[in-house]
């Protein structure tokens, strides 16, 4: 066989497109359902990490199931939008992108950590790479945080990823999203830095456009939930 | 199983008078990128040598039906095929893990040991010293990451796999870590000190000055 024929280099090239293609697509179809469990389980990790609970991939189910106590979609007027309550993932509160025109609304989850309620809520952003995203949790009187978490796809290691550890989000307990009855949110300074008109907490050293993204996230991303916190601030007063 | 001396020869020399990163200087990005801490390192050193070592079987197998004009195509789709199935089984099994080297193990279908594994050995070998090749070369590039993980994880944060190891009685008494550990050139400092080293104790690498 003359391997240098064209008619031979054609077939070659499509046969083995062809094979790689089935191949790559059988792999992706018999681990698609792991992946997307995986998947499931890590935004319910990030979720009780929100609520200061660090919990492992195998308790998260139990630990979710435990605490959350109902999720539904919110619309612009900070009102639950009827019918899309639940809290499993094939309910619209889980399901819903941010961000996702479409949607009908913006999810919001409510917790019952030692007997009072939290509001978790979703927030996505952009860092220095790719993508960032976080949940915080916030008092009923809707402007304490609880708790908060983040994440993101691609930061630089040991620099704007330092978001996603410990003691970064730590900062964020009892912080206020609100003064005099002003959504102020909370900055994210420079280490060292003070800000006398919000709340704030220190951001990464070297890692300043990702504590940027952080920064505009809280501001823009927890914004949209403005009018729900406000019913929430004169529900609870 | 003894091994023959060739296939000895194979095998080990990656590891240091043939080294892919330090005698070659092959696959810089990657070993720059990645290790900033220790744990992605080890994954990535792993993940590499599964992808060279498969990669090279592959193309072994088939170079004598790949047609000469499209051998880059050829190992470029066969290197591709097996990087998306390392991520999806990273994703399906390891999701933490495919977490951290995020967008890194999709850039191992563009580092360059690889091809250069493929083009000069795989295409003129058979399956076994190529996979043995593969397997040699993967881990020639995963101790030098995992070398320089190891000093910029401990100089730049003072832990190792996450764990504090500087105690915390020697930052009291004024001790930094060094910021400057963390960020890409630092990599190459070190990646240079490692060829310094290595190029001292073997004098027959290095290259005549006149």
């Amino acid at each position: 066989m003359n391997r240098e024929n064209s008619g031979y280099t054609i077939i070659y090239a499509s046969v083995m497109v062809i094979i790689v293609a089935l191949g790559l697509a059988f792999t992706h179809q018999i681990l698609s359902d792991r992946q997307i469990a995986n998947e499931n389980t890590d935004k319910m990790q990030q979720i009780l990490r929100s609520l200061n609970l660090d919990v492992t991939a195998a308790d998260a189910q139990t630990k979710y199931d435990e605490l959350v106590k109902n999720a539904y979609l919110i619309n612009d007027a900070g009102e639950k939008v009827e019918g899309t309550e639940g809290i499993t993932p094939d309910d619209p509160a889980f399901s819903t992108e941010l961000g996702d025109v479409e949607s009908k609304g913006l999810p919001v989850y409510e917790a019952q950590v030692d007997g009072s309620t939290k509001y978790v809520i979703p927030m996505s952003g952009a860092g220095l790479w790719g993508p960032i995203w976080g949940y915080l949790a916030i008092e009923s009187d809707g402007s304490a945080i609880y708790g908060a978490e983040f994440g993101h796809a691609g930061e630089t290691p040991g620099l704007g990823a330092e978001i996603e550890t410990a003691p970064f989000r730590n900062q964020f307990k009892g912080k206020n999203l609100f003064r005099e009855n002003e959504f102020t949110s909370v900055a994210v300074v420079k280490p060292g830095q003070t800000n006398n008109r919000r709340d704030y907490v220190d951001g990464i050293s070297g890692g300043t456009i990702t504590s940027k993204g952080v920064d505009n996230m809280l501001l823009n991303g927890v914004g949209e939930y403005r009018n729900f916190l406000m019913n929430l601030r004169t529900a609870n007063k | 199983m003894a091994l023959s001396s060739k296939t000895k020869a194979v095998l080990l020399g990656p590891l240091n008078k043939n080294n892919p990163v330090i005698v070659q200087v092959l696959g810089i990005c990657s070993a720059l990128a990645v290790t900033s801490k220790l744990e992605p390192s080890i994954v990535m050193a792993i993940a590499v040598t599964m992808v060279t070592a498969f990669g090279n079987v592959i193309i072994s197998l088939l170079r004598k039906t790949i047609p000469n004009r499209i051998r880059i195509i050829v190992q470029l789709v066969v290197v591709a095929a097996l990087v998306t199935i390392v991520s999806e089984v990273l994703k399906a099994f390891a999701y933490d893990v495919n977490k951290q080297l995020s967008v890194f193990v999709g850039l191992i279908v563009t580092n360059c040991i690889l091809m250069g594994r493929l083009e000069a050995f795989a295409l003129g070998n058979g399956p076994w010293p190529s996979f043995l090749d593969g397997i040699g070369n993967g881990l020639g590039y995963g101790w030098i990451l995992i070398v320089v993980g190891f000093f910029r994880e401990l100089l730049g944060s003072g832990t190792l796999l996450g764990y504090q190891v500087v105690p915390q009685a020697l930052y009291d008494a004024g001790y930094e870590n060094n910021g400057l550990m963390m960020l890409a050139p630092m990599a190459i400092l070190l990646v240079a000190c490692i060829i310094w080293i290595h190029r001292s104790k073997n004098r027959e690498l290095q290259e005549e000055t006149n």
